[in-house]
């Protein structure tokens, strides 16, 4: 039961036109920064909105396409909303139990149903009990409960974790993932969230302005990003540059990488490899350029400091060389990356 | 404030609506005169206000017609009036028990009953018997108003117990129910038969002869302009009055 | 320790109990001057009691009338992008701006023996409204329906649709979301319309004398008798008020706040 889509959907700021394939068992997770279209891939998905162009086809099943629409409530389609939405007028129980009633099972049935469901994630403890005393965290449970009562071929997640507080999240994303994988259907969740996406998902989509900008793995997303918001995700440096061999010209500057490329690419190294200099270093480091200090802010145990100059980078610096170096705004320092450290990769 | 202003005004305005007495110093009647009329006399009573204003000029007649009991009670509770018109000595006995008349009333008119039909009479209704038919639909007014009081002395006169469907208030609504079609008959005044003109077809039956209602006026004892009724009180009962009132179908003794 | 911020403005407050003092006194005076002593002889007339028991009935049917249909009607004006919804307001507002008498008049005229369709119904049917009980309610709800109408709409027009849309994806028809998520949902605004419409109803006068006329047992409602004895017995007219008004004031006090409140 594969998805296979391309939805095109017009909005007034921007145009969605996105291919999705997601594969039975696998799960993708939409990135993006908030605007992208995320919510509203998600939605014609569901049958919620219609779609101005494209198709959906989901286990070959023609879903919304050029002549047919299947309403939501006939596709084999469950949500898990970002607000949960769980009937406030039903129990836990209820809840989950509605869409199996809807399917035409008896009250009985579905109830066992709903009850064995309620169990697997955690909360049948809570059978009883109205959605407006549960917590986040088992809300979500339930909700996700009752999206797979119904035994979806597709399941949508819709930001699953952004309504829960830093503390349960961690818990509840590890749950969510073995969820997932226990999950035979296609499960694709919409998150803002990097941690999130990297976690649960097998293959992330990036998608920015209604367009889809880079697709892989979590670990080739992370290693190769493709563009500033996904460095920005990942925590890297992206830079783009004119690749000579070895050499790689960037604005101003030039950066020497340890593989040769050739053409249009992009440069990528983590701020922890960026090392900072109060004086021009010697020694091996081959990639080393003035630059000037433009902020300095706490990041965990250290801190991230923004530089200026020639070639923009961000650099993390522990807090007992910030004290040091004496790191302040509009400090000139000198700036080193090994050509070790930098990944180049094609535009 | 100007709010305040504004609604000061208006209630003093409101207030003074009522104050319409215009008491001359000569004879001659002047001002406003308020007559509570019974419901069965508005056309009559109407054609004799328009007359009376040609005859005084300087006098306005201002009528209220309706249910002579609910008219009645609103003179005992102290509404403003000149002259009271009742359909029954009985309605009029609680305007002088109360002690709100001035002087002895006198009957002006009376009245008979008389069965009404929606034109062409659909039902065939011949007389009083066909009121206890029960597939028909009949009004009558009810008893508390002056002439369902004189339709119960008809119909115990005839011996018969009528099946209506409605009680209506008064003579008025009474008839419209049998314009509207709504009714095939109703016991109504006979001057209401005429009132209607050719919306309605009257039939008569002898037992109306058996309940005749009096028709007392008198002027009230607590009148804003005193001199204006008197002048018409007297107005009614002379000659062009009486004309007016038989032409509209009352017996003037 | 319990600094309370100073209390209501003089400026709300002398209205507001001003409005408390215009509404209470009437009541107040009805049951100062209410004839204690005979009250007993004049409230347990047979008379009276029919008339009471007629004007509960009617005004509970034409209450459960105003439910059946003015539930969808509402549902109707508050679907989003309804063509025409503001001219389908004004329409079921108009009993409301409309004297009870003329709405009599104008059923009369459709509904009569010779109304539009009534002369169809005594042709085809052999049945004429008018001067039946059915009448009565039919007279009360169309001057109770707009209460109902107008709240439901409000309560429907507040309501979260997302809710409706999680329904669907879980597999709900349209019937099935609106009985098992929307009503739900908006029940407290249902119940709050109909205790309106239901209030309306059992006061309702004008529309019932005209249309369905006045016979003791079959459609000589309370306010009617109340009317009616102020012609000759104002003291009955008093006794009778005042037995209307406790019902009336019972019932409402029985539905608990929390019943009829928005969720």
């Amino acid at each position: 039961m594969k998805l296979d889509a391309h939805l095109v959907v017009r909005r007034e700021r921007f145009t969605l036109d996105v291919a999705l394939t997601v594969e039975a068992g696998e799960v993708v997770a939409l990135v993006g920064p908030n605007g992208a279209g995320k919510t509203t891939a998600l939605r014609a998905l569901a049958g919620l909105t219609g779609l101005d162009a494209g198709e959906v086809r989901l286990g070959g099943e023609l879903l919304d396409g050029p002549g047919r629409w299947v309403p939501p409530e006939r596709r084999p389609v469950g949500v898990v909303f970002q607000d949960y939405l769980l009937f406030p007028h039903l129990t836990a129980l209820e809840n989950v139990a509605f869409g199996l009633r809807c399917g035409g099972a008896s009250r009985r049935s579905s109830r066992t149903a709903a009850a064995a469901l309620l169990d697997r994630v955690g909360v049948g403890h809570l059978a009883g009990v109205k959605p407006r005393r549960l917590s986040g965290g088992q809300a979500q449970r339930v909700a996700l409960a009752r999206a797979l009562a119904v035994e979806p071929s597709l399941l949508l997640l819709d930001e699953p974790l952004a309504a829960l507080d830093a503390q349960t999240r961690p818990a509840i994303r590890s749950e969510l993932r073995r969820h997932l994988a226990e999950f035979t259907g296609c499960a694709l969740l919409v998150s803002h969230d990097p941690l999130d996406a990297m976690v649960l998902a097998d293959r992330l989509v990036v998608v920015e302005d209604g367009a889809v900008v880079q697709s892989g793995t979590p670990a080739e997303v992370a290693r190769r990003p493709r563009t500033p918001y996904v460095a920005r995700l990942v925590g890297l440096n992206l830079l783009r540059g004119v690749a000579d061999g070895h050499d790689v010209r960037i604005g101003a500057g030039t950066i020497v990488t340890a593989d040769a490329a050739s053409g249009e690419v992009f440069v990528a190294f983590r701020p922890a490899a960026v090392a900072v200099y109060r004086t021009r270093p010697d020694g091996s480091p081959r990639n080393v350029w003035p630059a000037t200090v433009a902020g300095v802010e706490p990041y965990g145990d250290a801190y991230r400091v923004q530089v200026e100059g020639a070639i923009p980078v961000t650099a993390d610096v522990s807090a007992a060389a910030v004290a040091e170096l004496e790191l302040a705004d509009g400090h000139q320092v000198w700036v080193a990356v090994k050509a070790a450290e930098v990944e180049v990769y094609p535009a | 404030m100007k709010i305040v202003t504004v609604l000061t005004a208006a209630a003093l305005a409101l207030a003074g609506c009522g104050d319409t007495a215009g008491e001359a110093a000569g004879d001659k009647p002047s001002g406003t005169v308020v007559v509570f009329a019974a419901a069965s006399l508005k056309e009559s009573f109407t054609a004799i206000g328009k007359e009376f204003e040609a005859a005084n000029p300087g006098v306005k007649v201002t009528f209220n017609f309706g249910a002579s009991s609910t008219l009645a009670q609103n003179i005992t509770q102290g509404a403003p009036a000149d002259v009271f018109a009742a359909a029954s000595p009985a309605t009029m006995k609680t305007v002088t028990t109360a002690g709100d008349a001035a002087g002895e009333p006198a009957v002006f008119v009376r009245n008979q009953l008389q069965i009404a039909v929606p034109t062409g009479n659909p039902a065939k209704v011949t007389g009083l018997p066909d009121f206890a038919k029960a597939d028909l639909k009949i009004a009558l007014c009810a008893k508390q108003v002056p002439c369902g009081a004189a339709a119960d002395k008809a119909f115990a006169a005839a011996g018969i117990t009528p099946k209506p469907d409605t009680l209506e208030q008064d003579v008025k609504a009474t008839l419209t129910k049998v314009v509207l079609g709504e009714v095939d008959a109703a016991l109504v005044y006979r001057t209401d038969v005429r009132a209607a003109g050719d919306k309605v077809e009257g039939v008569d039956f002898p037992e109306a002869t058996k309940a005749i209602n009096d028709y007392p006026i008198v002027t009230l004892k607590e009148a804003p302009n005193a001199a204006a009724a008197r002048t018409f009180v007297d107005f009614v009962r002379s000659e062009q009055g009486r004309a007016a009132l038989t032409k509209a179908g009352f017996t003037v003794p | 320790m319990s600094r309370r911020r100073a209390g209501a403005p003089a400026v709300l407050l002398v209205p507001a109990l001003i409005g408390l003092a215009f509404l209470v006194l009437p009541l107040l005076g009805l049951v100062i001057r209410a004839p204690w002593r005979r009250l007993g002889p004049l409230l347990t007339d047979p008379a009276v009691l029919t008339a009471l028991r007629l004007s509960l009935i009617t005004a509970t049917l034409a209450t459960a009338l105003c439910v059946l249909v003015g539930v969808p009607l509402a549902w109707l004006l508050a679907q989003p992008g309804l063509p025409g919804r503001s001219v389908l307001r004004a329409l079921v507002t108009v009993p409301l701006v409309l004297p009870p008498v003329v709405g009599g008049v104008a059923l009369l005229l459709v509904l009569g023996r010779r109304g539009l369709i009534g002369a169809w119904l005594d042709d085809v049917f052999g049945v004429t409204l008018p001067f039946t009980p059915a009448a009565v309610v039919l007279a009360e709800a169309f001057v109770a329906l707009p209460f109902l109408v107008l709240s439901v709409e409000g309560a429907l027009r507040a309501a979260d649709r997302r809710y409706e849309e999680a329904a669907a994806t879980l597999g709900a028809g349209r019937w099935t979301v609106f009985r098992r998520v929307t009503l739900p949902l908006v029940a407290p605004g249902v119940l709050a319309g109909a205790v309106l419409a239901w209030a309306r109803a059992l006061g309702e006068f004008g529309a019932t004398i005209t249309f369905a006329g006045s016979f003791p047992g079959r459609t000589q409602t309370m306010p009617i008798a109340v009317y009616l004895a102020l012609e000759t017995n104002p003291e009955a007219a008093v006794a009778l008020s005042l037995l209307l008004l406790a019902v009336s004031v019972v019932t409402l006090a029985c539905l608990r706040d929390r019943w009829v409140a928005r969720v």
